[in-house]
């Protein structure tokens, strides 16, 4: 079992994340909560304070696309907690697919920040814990990266590029003694996903996923769709021949 | 829509055009959610002050953060949202407590300040609105207003008890009491009757903070209002009971009929009138103590599908007895009503708000479940009591009351009207103001 003591959290302005600080700070943790929204990550650690008065609790205003700044970030993560045992990343942005189509910009910014920033951190948080021998390393991708479709390929193909980069990182830190995990949400209900219709059986609370992680992240497992029945979804969603998925509107 | 929020008692099933969970705090616009809104927290009332057919029902589970808390003053501030049992989880073991808490620990903040809620301490403490040192509401036209009893005190006495119309209230900072353990000691005595009721009660208010009456609603003649007091203190830090660990139970269905029925009822009520009293004492943690039922997740489940109504009323000292007794007397002649019946007099802390409920007299709560016709017409008999005696009834456990007897019942409603939202309404609303 990982312990998640002293755990780092990325994009801790997110919904999910947000749920994630909760439950953990209830369960004794210190987290070091690094986040774009100064407001919001105030209103955050304020709350998670009120929850905890005991642990560390302490926040970094940080744009997660200024991948010159991530060394800064998880110094000051080690010297606010005193070394970090555990890092969550969990920002990220739904693009407007159709607005990427007509915009190569668009589209490039999109996958710097749900791809490049990703890799950028990952690529920092492997060595450090590498030399550690331990801890774990959690990344929010998605169900979105198991297949490209035309509604949100721009999301998926970022997502899938950090799905396939993780599997890289598994293997080098397996014998490592570090386990890397690669969450896979489907329908979450958040801000993010504020202007779907959230009516059907699919959709899932942030901290019913925030749960998920915790214990994902404690047993060390390696990728995990949340809730667990996405598994079979996409099993499905992946095995059609590509001959036919071309031909369907999902 | 298939699924919709409702209110505790099931009753009105109406649903709303559209529903809207605040996250931010502040309104949706009116121009693109229908009107009117509705304001929900997390559907604890017997009523439909929280409800609206056809308009948005604006949800304020979202707001959930706590804002910040002085462990040395006991001042809290939190959002709206919040549940009181997450503000015990957290205070309680740093030694505070509500100031003021209702039966259930499922409420919201937002929704105890809107209906300016009360407890077993009301004669010694007040009720809600007391505590609250300040509150932030926020309007449609997204006017924000801080207001407290010497802000904007008149934003602040017509939203404490003002059944979320005047905006919605985003966050408020409440006091606490100091406690010094979790755990209460409590004696319980049994009377025989509604006069030892009054003697005992005038008694035993003089020294404890919390009392309470169990009262058997089906008992007649001479045995009208025969029940059980329980006295209740926060105990010293030394005392303790045996660790408790809360075991909650769910009725896990909803039942096609009322488990509570004339035979349920009478079996019940004589064995619990003659259960074992501790008029020693004996040491109750506060959960069971004070929230006995919230143990019983969906507990309104076995009402059935009909749901039920709950009656709430006040009646002034004066006329108190008489009119408590006739009211008992009314109730055990239809053989209906419930397991759930509660006596207790309120004290004369007064209460903040323009519309706030409880004031000096006595207040006799019962559920009734919904046998239709035959319900309502029981009811439309006690309110001719309450009226007489110049009572009220309860906004917040009500699904029924004729305008006549809100109007009766709170007669600054019009000067209250003057400060409710022109976006904002609810189903209770309308039906007293039309």
């Amino acid at each position: 079992m990982n312990s998640l003591n002293k755990v780092l959290i990325i994009g801790a302005t997110s919904a999910i994340a947000e749920q994630l600080a909760r439950q953990l700070v209830a369960s004794g943790a210190s987290v070091f909560c690094v986040g774009r929204n100064e407001e919001k990550l105030h209103a955050i650690v304020s709350d998670l304070r009120v929850r905890a008065p005991e642990a560390i609790i302490e926040s970094f205003v940080a744009d997660l696309c200024s991948i010159n700044k991530h060394s800064t970030i998880l110094d000051n993560a080690d010297e606010a907690l005193g070394g970090f045992d555990s890092a969550i990343i969990a920002h990220g942005t739904l693009p407007d697919q159709k607005a990427c189509e007509l915009s190569v910009d668009l589209t490039r910014r999109e996958i710097e920040t749900n791809g490049m920033s990703v890799i950028g951190l990952l690529t920092l948080l492997a060595n450090r814990f590498e030399e550690k021998n331990s801890g774990v390393i959690a990344v929010i991708s998605s169900v979105a990266g198991d297949r490209g479709r035309k509604s949100n390929y721009v999301y998926g193909a970022a997502k899938g590029m950090v799905t396939l980069f993780l599997q890289g990182i598994r293997n080098r830190l397996h014998s490592k003694g570090v386990d890397v995990v690669t969450i896979k949400p489907g329908f979450v209900d958040t801000p993010m996903t504020e202007n779907f219709d959230k009516s059907g059986p699919l959709w899932a609370a942030p901290d019913t996923v925030a749960r998920g992680i915790i214990k994902a992240m404690r047993k060390g497992k390696g990728e995990v769709y949340l809730p667990g029945f996405w598994w079979a979804i996409m099993l499905v969603i992946r095995s059609i021949p590509e001959g036919i998925f071309k031909r369907l509107s999902l | 829509m298939t699924s919709f929020p409702s209110s505790w008692n099931r009753l009105p099933r109406i649903a709303p055009s559209a529903i809207y969970s605040c996250r931010q705090p502040r309104l949706p616009s009116v121009d693109l959610y229908p009107s009117p809104f509705a304001i929900y927290g997390n559907g604890r009332s017997y009523s439909d002050v929280c409800l609206t057919a056809g308009g948005t029902l604006i949800r304020t589970c979202e707001l959930d953060r706590f804002i910040e808390f002085d462990p040395e003053k006991g001042l809290l501030a939190c959002q709206s949202g919040v549940t009181l049992a997450e503000i015990l989880a957290i205070v309680v073991p740093q030694g505070w407590f509500l100031s003021v808490t209702p039966g259930t620990r499922y409420a919201t903040v937002g929704g105890a300040i809107a209906n300016d809620v009360h407890g077993k301490n009301h004669h010694v403490a007040g009720s809600f609105g007391h505590y609250v040192r300040k509150l932030e509401l926020v309007r449609t036209d997204g006017e924000r207003i801080i207001c407290s009893e010497y802000e904007n005190s008149e934003w602040f006495r017509a939203t404490v008890g003002g059944l979320g119309l005047t905006g919605l209230i985003v966050s408020a900072e409440i006091q606490l009491a100091r406690i010094q353990s979790p755990w209460m000691w409590v004696e319980s005595h049994r009377f025989a009757n509604l006069d030892e009721f009054w003697a005992l009660n005038r008694h035993l208010e003089g020294d404890w903070p919390y009392t309470v009456s169990w009262i058997d609603c089906l008992a007649k003649g001479g045995s009208i209002g025969r029940g059980i007091m329980y006295a209740g203190r926060h105990a010293p830090a030394e005392c303790t009971g045996k660790v408790f660990r809360e075991v909650s139970r769910r009725v896990p269905i909803e039942l096609p009929v009322s488990l509570v029925n004339s035979l349920s009822l009478g079996a019940f009520n004589e064995l619990y009138f003659r259960k074992p009293v501790s008029p020693a004492g004996r040491a109750y943690h506060y959960i069971p103590y004070f929230y006995p039922l919230d143990a019983i997740k969906n507990w309104n489940r076995i009402y059935g599908k009909s749901g039920f109504y709950q009656y709430q009323c006040v009646i002034p000292p004066t006329v108190s007895a008489q009119a408590i007794s006739e009211l008992l007397g009314a109730i055990a002649r239809s053989k209906q009503g419930s397991f759930l019946a509660v006596l207790k007099t309120f004290g004369s802390v007064s209460s903040m708000g323009m519309l706030s409920f409880p004031r000096p007299g006595a207040t006799l709560a019962l559920d009734f479940p919904n046998l239709g016709d035959r319900t309502l017409s029981l009811l439309g008999a006690l309110d001719e009591i309450v009226s007489a005696a110049g009572g009220a009834l309860y906004p917040a456990k009500d699904a029924r009351m004729p305008a006549a007897m809100f109007r009766q019942g709170f007669p600054n409603w019009e000067d209250f009207a003057r400060y409710v939202d022109p976006g904002l309404s609810s189903h209770f609303w309308e039906r007293v103001t039309e």
